[in-house]
């Protein structure tokens, strides 16, 4: 009778997991009034899945974390611009080529503002975009392998911060400069900076099915810092905005000299217009050398092409497609509500959060109400614009997100404290300290049309004391906020890796059914890919000896190998077999220069060894794949250069 | 008696749900499993429940010494059944149609419900024994060995019906959806025998 019980009870089981799939996830607490245990609010259970993604950005990591929501859990972290020995990633013949620039191979990157796809103004969970700072690029993430597989340079810009802002039906991911430089690139007196450098806003289309990005065009803007941007939305979608400091375009010592102005300037842009000029042969295409670098999911490998021109325009030459909104005190976040009619701009050296009215900027003009020009930009009245300002709020406003119920959420670094205010009457509902010095916040779904309002969360600078001491060095913290009543309740801290700049999240629900399982092996198109057993083999070519091998639980196939010789080049191409998920196997040969291997089932990577020294060297699997892992190893005979040990390979039985 | 025939020609149609639908199904669950690899046993061949649970329970039962789970060419279980099964559900409905005709009498529903449970259980005593090689003989050279407490080698048979827990495994048992139109098929025809009984002592009553 129980053996009964327990096969009905676990067909009931097997049934719901074929239907089904997963519904594990759940929430983890009790609503508003209720909710007087702030623990049980945070606490997943064990097994149970959250509720939230949040793709956070690495910064000096160049990297992305993946987080859950309410439990602040850490996830994952996706190599995107720096290399990554974990996985290998910029380090294996296959993903070299994602790090290639214009400046050759750059193993780092500053990684900033993730955001991801949307359509129709709602985050679809597609793609994830993110913006290197440094040496400016954009990567394109897909969120169903949660890897890298684009990134494209950006030439003529330097510090790419204001991007990677995408437009409400992804048809661009837009990429500011903060730092104005000579277009193109000459040698000349950096006293000379006024006038005579530029600061390009870069549109960079995606293909709706692919995700691929082209650059469209540049607009070759004054040599000011573009600070931050964002889409316009719903009645706004068209629209771009970008906030500006150092409108008084000095060369030196700027946080002096780049603070005099009262007021900086949000530039407007109506990108439409822009994209109408140029479909029409509008802009002039000026040479330039920028990469392009796409991984193929098929043959697992990455290719990188170098690009020699791109399309620039000069806004003067487009009437009504550019104006300058005066904003107090060198605006930092650009944000845009879910209505598109607000415009905050989040003057840092002040302690009022200035907002502006998308009808009445269009208004003034229309009536041609101009205050004067700028470079032959038209600049608008401050107030013909102003739609309201938030008194007094506190101490240097950074950013500002909202949750679709008419509230806006604004971070103030120098008071460290989130404010809550009210769109259209300004008045101030609630504020909470953050430990300590926060920079961006993030709500789910805060940058689209369609906020998921429950949660906040606020990426801070400064940790000092939040955890145990790790010495002078610690991890940045976050804390997370419930937002679903009136006053804001401080949840949670937790820590994140690198110096998260800003993060994208979304409800879990399409992303986490879409996540790949494994690699179809019978998709693998790597040239060097070994699909079965049979398939193994080792190839000289000269000094390079390719290695076709495979893994599978628990040995590699061949394992022995002989007729290597010192000065060879040897390319282990490894394919893992298994079909199976999360059994990835790994790859390390001792006295390797590079970085080891995980290779995840069905997929192929390569790792090259230049053996130095004559002897019979072992290598083994990193990852503890099964209760035979570590008997998951084998030799490399290395005979000295002008030996003639045949090349031969084998795998059960002795080399004869 | 025109009912009962209806009833015995439906009864012997859902035989055919047999050539869409597992006849049965086997589920290997695990702590490293927690969604479970499984096999579904058609008339005419095994398929893993996702696409490369085959594979994987292949892979898995190398350790053990098992062999792998056979092709559908490599039993002739799986070319005979097919015959078997779509020859009794012929005859169910050629025994239907001349009942509702009134050639014959309702005591060929019992007949051919007689028939098809002694095929049947030579079928489960033919799919017992297969699971008894299966799980039993094993490779003399496999990685793990695992003894009973006599010291004999351990059997991984999954079980023929229920429930079993085979090393870490927890492995169940049962009829699918194929399986479970056969019963009522089965048992549709023994309504029909009953209905056509019962119509059968009226007339002679009345």
């Amino acid at each position: 009778m129980k053996n009964i019980i327990i096969a009905t009870f676990t067909t009931v089981i097997a049934l719901t997991t074929f239907t089904s799939c997963n519904n594990s996830g759940k929430p983890g607490g009790k609503s508003g009034a209720l909710g007087s245990n702030i623990a049980e609010k945070v606490y997943v259970a064990p097994g149970e899945h959250d509720e939230f993604y949040a793709f956070m950005s690495g910064g000096y990591s160049g990297n992305v974390t993946v987080y859950g929501l309410p439990s602040g859990r850490m996830f994952k972290e996706i190599p995107v611009f720096s290399q990554f020995a974990t996985s290998g990633y910029g380090y294996s013949e296959e993903t070299k080529p994602m790090l290639n620039t214009s400046h050759g191979f750059i193993p780092w990157g500053d990684a900033h503002h993730p955001d991801i796809s949307q359509s129709k103004g709602e985050l679809d969970g597609r793609w994830l975009f993110i913006n290197e700072n440094n040496t400016p690029r954009i990567a394109r993430l897909s969120l169903t392998t949660f890897e890298t597989e684009e990134i494209i340079e950006v030439p003529n810009s330097a510090g790419n911060h204001s991007s990677s802002f995408v437009t409400e039906n992804t048809e661009y991911v837009v990429a500011g400069t903060r730092f104005s430089v000579p277009i193109p690139q000459r040698d000349m007196p950096i006293k000379e900076y006024k006038g005579n450098f530029q600061g390009a806003l870069s549109f960079i289309s995606v293909a709706p099915e692919t995700g691929n990005m082209d650059i469209k065009f540049q607009i070759l803007m004054p040599g000011f810092n573009y600070d931050l941007s964002h889409p316009g939305r719903g009645k706004s979608h068209g629209w771009f905005f970008f906030t500006t400091y150092n409108t008084e375009e000095a060369n030196t010592l700027l946080e002096v000299n780049a603070s005099q102005n009262d007021k900086d300037f949000i530039a407007a842009i109506n990108w439409k217009k822009i994209e109408d000029y140029v479909n029409n042969g509008g802009g002039t295409m000026m040479p330039a050398n920028y990469a392009h670098n796409i991984y193929d999911e098929e043959t697992h490998t990455a290719t990188s092409t170098m690009k020699k021109e791109v399309r620039v325009v000069n806004p003067i030459e487009v009437p009504g497609a550019v104006y300058f909104i005066p904003t107090p005190k060198s605006p930092h976040g650009c944000a845009v509500d879910p209505s598109g009619e607000y415009i905050v701009g989040n003057g840092k050296l002040s302690a009022n959060v200035t907002v502006h009215s998308f009808t009445k900027m269009l208004d003034a003009i229309k009536n041609e109400k101009f205050a004067g020009e700028a470079y032959g930009i038209p600049i608008l009245n401050f107030e013909d614009v102003l739609a309201g300002v938030v008194n007094q709020a506190g101490l240097g406003p950074l950013h500002t997100e909202f949750d679709g119920k008419g509230n806006a959420y604004t971070t103030f670094f120098i008071s460290s404290e989130v404010v809550k205010w009210k769109l259209g009457t300004w008045e101030v509902i609630d504020r909470k300290p953050t430990y300590y010095s926060v920079g961006h916040l993030t709500i789910p779904g805060g940058n689209s049309g369609k906020p998921q309002g429950k949660y906040m969360f606020a990426m801070n600078k400064i940790t000092k004391d939040r955890y145990l001491p790790t010495g002078p060095e610690m991890e940045h913290s976050a804390q997370l906020y419930d937002i679903s009543g009136d006053k804001m309740e401080l949840l949670l801290d937790f820590p994140t890796h690198g110096e998260p700049h800003y993060a994208a999240a979304m409800e879990a629900s399409i992303i986490k059914e879409q996540s790949q399982k494994i690699y179809k092996l019978a998709d693998n198109k790597h040239p060097y890919a070994a699909k079965s057993d049979a398939d193994t083999k080792v190839v000289r070519e000269g000094k390079d000896v390719h290695i076709y091998m495979t893994t599978i639980r628990s040995h590699f196939s061949p394992d022995n190998i002989e007729g290597i010789k010192v000065g060879d080049k040897v390319y282990f191409h490894i394919t893992n077999l298994e079909q199976d998920f999360d059994v990835p196997h790994g790859f390390a040969m001792i006295g390797q220069t590079n970085s080891g291997l995980l290779i995840m089932p069905g997929q192929t990577k390569t790792s090259v060894w230049e053996p130095k020294e004559v002897g019979v060297w072992p290598f083994y699997c990193t990852d503890f794949c099964s209760a035979l892992h570590q008997e998951m190893q084998g030799y490399i005979r290395v005979s000295a250069a002008n030996a003639d040990t045949p090349l031969k390979w084998s795998l059960g039985e002795d080399i004869e | 008696m025109k009912k009962a025939s209806i009833i015995m020609i439906i009864g012997s149609l859902l035989l055919l749900g047999l050539f869409k639908f597992p006849l049965w199904n086997i589920m290997l669950g695990a702590p490293q499993y927690p969604d479970p690899l499984g096999m579904n046993i058609y008339i005419n061949g095994i398929k893993g429940v996702s696409e490369f649970d085959l594979q994987n329970i292949d892979g898995l039962n190398h350790y053990i010494g098992m062999k792998k789970i056979p092709k559908a060419d490599e039993m002739w279980e799986f070319s005979v059944f097919p015959k078997v099964i779509f020859g009794m559900s012929m005859l169910g409905i050629i025994i239907g149609l001349l009942g509702y005709f009134s050639k014959i009498s309702y005591k060929y529903f019992i007949g051919w419900f007689i028939a098809m449970s002694v095929l049947g259980v030579l079928g489960m005593y033919d799919f017992n024994n297969w699971l008894i090689d299966y799980g039993g003989n094993l490779d003399p050279h496999a990685i793990i060995k695992v003894t009973n407490p006599d010291g004999s080698p351990m059997s991984y048979k999954p079980p023929l019906i229920g429930f079993k827990k085979l090393l870490n495994f927890d492995v169940t048992s049962l009829p699918h959806t194929g399986g479970y139109l056969m019963f009522i098929g089965m048992a549709l025809t023994i309504v029909a025998f009953w209905l056509g009984r019962k119509a059968s002592l009226k007339k002679r009553t009345s």
